[in-house]
């Protein structure tokens, strides 16, 4: 109880005397609170909401968010309806009208990029489908790129104090981007017409970037879970054309891969996904390294 | 766009900077130039993407072309719909309907040795029966305030008002007000819909000292505290419409409710909340039907002080805080109702009455109750839960009967049947998508004296429409 009350008052005196980091920034998913970090350096202190082992889709608006949505100056999330489940609710109920939608402290990734996968009809007969168009855009660096300048921007925006220290790191962070973005494309040209067959089509933006093939999904239709028969359809369809390999995200559940990977006799990969889910994706240039080298030993 | 922020920046910055500042300026241009060199080639790429999905998407289909475009241009983030529809609110609808068997007769369903609350809290329906089925409604309303409704529409086809609030969005320093009928802030289940429980019904504790649940109108004030723990204050004022309270017509409010919750994680895999709360009412006549020891019927009536303690608690895991493969979820609550004032017993209204005129005395009572309930998904979209509900009689001080007006003890068997109810419920669900739930539930409810209730239910809960977010 002591411990409770000394973090309370802390946490109190924390809010009431602005420390030197300027700006509190809430990070729905890593890649975000990740790319803040790159941007925003020692003026920015970034929480984030969820770990790359849990479904993006599947998070509760539990009261440690609410909690620290409540001191946010900025919500840095992905948008396009993926974290419609809880953070609707969270900022709600936090109190804090700086970081409502439509507000300089709401951010949202995927606004500032072009969205593939716009459905043109939505019905919920088709699963889980993201009116917007597919919300993963994370994993194309021209998107990471697209967003870095926006978030750079509005770091700016909201800390007007300290322009020339954002414009810095925004540029320090894109001339690296850049020079990795070349790499990865160089080293990934043998990936190109590959055929992957995916968990759930949160790895579009990726297949799209490298000119890579989806050859289908483990789950029968977004969000659901897959199920015996689908996975015999696939298996049917995989042995006329064959897939490079099966990949599936971090936070996916490895057995309805590793199933289909014996019976067609294609390997079965995991890939980070998103930051910190592998030992390797410290940051956004790990997760991209580390993605890239485990497509890359299925490729050969 | 961009553009012209960045040059706002510029010109703030070059504006502002001090004088030694100044001399890193050519450097600065130097790096904006840059960074407008960088967003000139995206836009290009941009340009390039968009050419390819517009071809991509003239092969896809050509019957379906021109129709799909008009849709998707709506679809696109940042171009919001026009025409009328466009400040539609979000809709969304619950369908749920039951089919149950029991051994008593859930008409004559009562809670011995507790107050009738006079609220839905009858167990469901013998045979096939439709629940409430629940619109709910909500928007914002201007850039100060939501509103929602949610309307109930019963199977007697009758429309209840749920809840119907307005809420202010932009008070800041973690100040939220609420205003309208709303479910209390109170316990921890009072908030959660009652489509979203993990089980049919309430537990005994919320039929018995709350009716069901407290949704009162009146306002509801919230803050929340500026610290990583959670900590969460709120009372509210009301009308004190329903159960334990009396509705009556009178210039102040009718209940009042304090409430505190504090919350946070526990590593990566486990997420609380507990709370204490305070509901204070003092209901006038509030009236219910009994029979005397002969059988007969008599009409009872308190009015006086009631004052109710709830502490609760909720605690979910889940390996790594995925929830979607396996999750648990336990939570527990504990009621206290201490209640104070007079009782009337009335049995003129008999042919043959044995006293024939009000009996009036005083009355105070001490009453508890607790439950606790674990759901655990053992895997994706299947789940199973178990319920433990445990009422105490404590102690009841009946003036009438210990001061010899007349009535015994034995002409009161619903307030002194000294009995302590209990219930053991099974649950086991089955959720194809968030959407759409079925579930089995098996109950042996001991509300009776001396009787054995044994339940089995099918229940059917379909959400459609706008996608709401559910609470912790």
């Amino acid at each position: 109880m002591k411990r409770l009350l000394s973090i309370a008052q802390l946490a109190l005196l924390a809010a009431a005397f602005p420390a030197a980091a300027a700006l509190n920034v809430f990070a729905c998913t890593p890649e975000w609170g990740a790319l803040a970090t790159e941007l925003g350096g020692d003026r920015v202190s970034v929480y984030t909401a969820t770990t790359a082992l849990q479904d993006p889709h599947r998070i509760e608006a539990r009261p440690s968010l609410i909690a620290r949505a409540r001191s946010a100056d900025l919500v840095v999330c992905t948008g396009a309806e993926l974290e419609i489940g809880w953070l609707p609710l969270v900022q709600a109920q936090s109190g804090n009208p700086k970081i409502r939608v439509g507000q300089p402290g709401y951010f949202e990734a995927a606004g500032h990029v072009p969205l593939l996968e716009r459905p043109a009809r939505i019905d919920r007969s088709m699963g889980d489908v993201h009116p917007g168009g597919n919300p993963h855009v994370h994993l194309d660096p021209h998107n990471i790129a697209r967003i870095a300048l926006a978030l750079g921007e509005r770091l700016a925006k909201l800390d007007p104090g300290e322009t020339a220290y954002y414009s810095r790191r925004a540029k320090i962070f894109l001339d690296r981007w850049r020079e990795a973005t070349a790499r990865w494309e160089r080293d990934a040209a043998p990936l190109k017409g590959a055929s992957l067959v995916v968990y759930h089509r949160n790895l579009t933006y990726l297949i799209h970037w490298l000119g890579m093939r989806e050859a289908g999904s483990l789950e029968p239709k977004p969000g659901l879970p897959p199920t015996t028969a689908h996975l015999s359809e696939l298996l049917a369809s995989l042995r006329q054309n064959r897939a490079r390999a099966i990949v599936r995200s971090a936070y996916n559940d490895p057995r309805a891969a590793e199933w289909l990977a014996e019976r067609a006799a294609i390997p079965s990969i995991q890939v980070p996904f998103t930051v910190g889910g592998s030992d390797k994706a410290k940051d956004l240039f790990g997760l991209f390294d580390d993605t890239l080298a485990r497509l890359l030993a299925v490729a050969q | 766009m961009h553009c012209k922020t960045l040059c706002a920046m510029a010109l703030a910055v070059a504006w502002c900077a001090p004088l030694p500042v100044r001399a890193q300026d050519a450097e600065l241009g130097k790096i904006r130039e840059e960074i407008r060199q960088l967003k000139d080639a995206y836009e290009r790429r941009i340009q390039g993407l968009e050419n390819r999905l517009a071809e991509a998407e003239s092969r896809a289909g050509k019957a379906e072309r021109s129709a799909a475009r008009a849709e998707t241009a709506v679809a696109q983030p940042g171009i919001p719909a026009g025409g009328e529809n466009a400040f539609n609110p979000a809709i969304s609808l619950i369908l749920q309907g039951t089919a149950a068997r029991s051994s008593q007769d859930p008409e004559t369903y009562r809670i011995s040795g507790f107050a009738p609350s006079g609220g839905e809290v009858a167990p469901a329906s013998r045979g096939a029966s439709l629940g409430e089925s629940e619109l709910v409604v909500t928007a914002n309303i201007d850039p100060y305030f939501r509103g929602l409704l949610i309307a109930a529409l019963t199977p007697e086809n009758e429309v209840e008002v749920e809840e119907a609030f307005f809420q202010t969005l932009a008070l800041g320093h973690g100040l939220t007000l609420k205003g309208g009928r709303f479910l209390s802030g109170i316990g921890y289940q009072n908030e959660v819909h009652q489509h979203f429980w993990d089980f049919q019904d309430a537990p005994l504790a919320y039929k018995a000292f709350l009716g069901g649940r407290q949704n009162d109108d009146g306002v509801q004030l919230k803050w929340v505290a500026p610290t990583e723990l959670f900590i969460e204050l709120g009372a509210e004022l009301g009308r004190g419409r329903s159960f334990p309270s009396t509705a009556r017509s009178r210039n102040a409010a009718g209940a009042w409710t304090l409430f505190a919750h504090v919350g946070g994680d526990i590593g990566t895999s486990t997420a609380w909340r507990a709370g204490l709360s305070h509901l204070r009412t003092s209901p006038r006549d509030r009236a219910f039907e009994d029979v005397d020891s002969l059988g007969n019927p008599v009409a009872q009536s308190f009015s006086g002080t009631s004052s109710l303690w709830i502490a609760d608690f909720v605690l979910k895991w889940a390996p790594g805080g995925n929830s979607a493969l396996t999750n648990f979820k336990l939570q527990g609550e504990y009621f206290r109702r201490s209640e104070s004032g007079a009782l009337t017993y009335d049995d003129s209204t008999q042919v043959v009455p044995q006293f024939g005129t009000p009996i009036n005395a005083g009355y105070a009572s001490r009453q508890s109750g607790w439950y606790l309930q674990g759901v655990y998904q053992f895997m994706p979209r299947w789940r199973f839960g178990y319920r433990y509900d445990r009422l105490n009689f404590g102690s009841v001080d009946n003036g009438i009967v210990a001061n010899g007006l007349g009535p015994v003890g034995g002409d009161f068997p619903l307030l002194m049947a000294g009995h302590r109810p209990a219930r053991n419920t099974l649950m086991f669900d089955w959720s194809p998508t968030e959407f759409s739930r079925i579930r089995l539930q098996l109950a042996s409810d001991k509300s009776r004296f001396g009787l054995t209730d044994n339940q089995a239910l099918i229940q059917y809960i379909f959400s459609l429409g706008a996608h709401g977010a559910h609470r912790f």
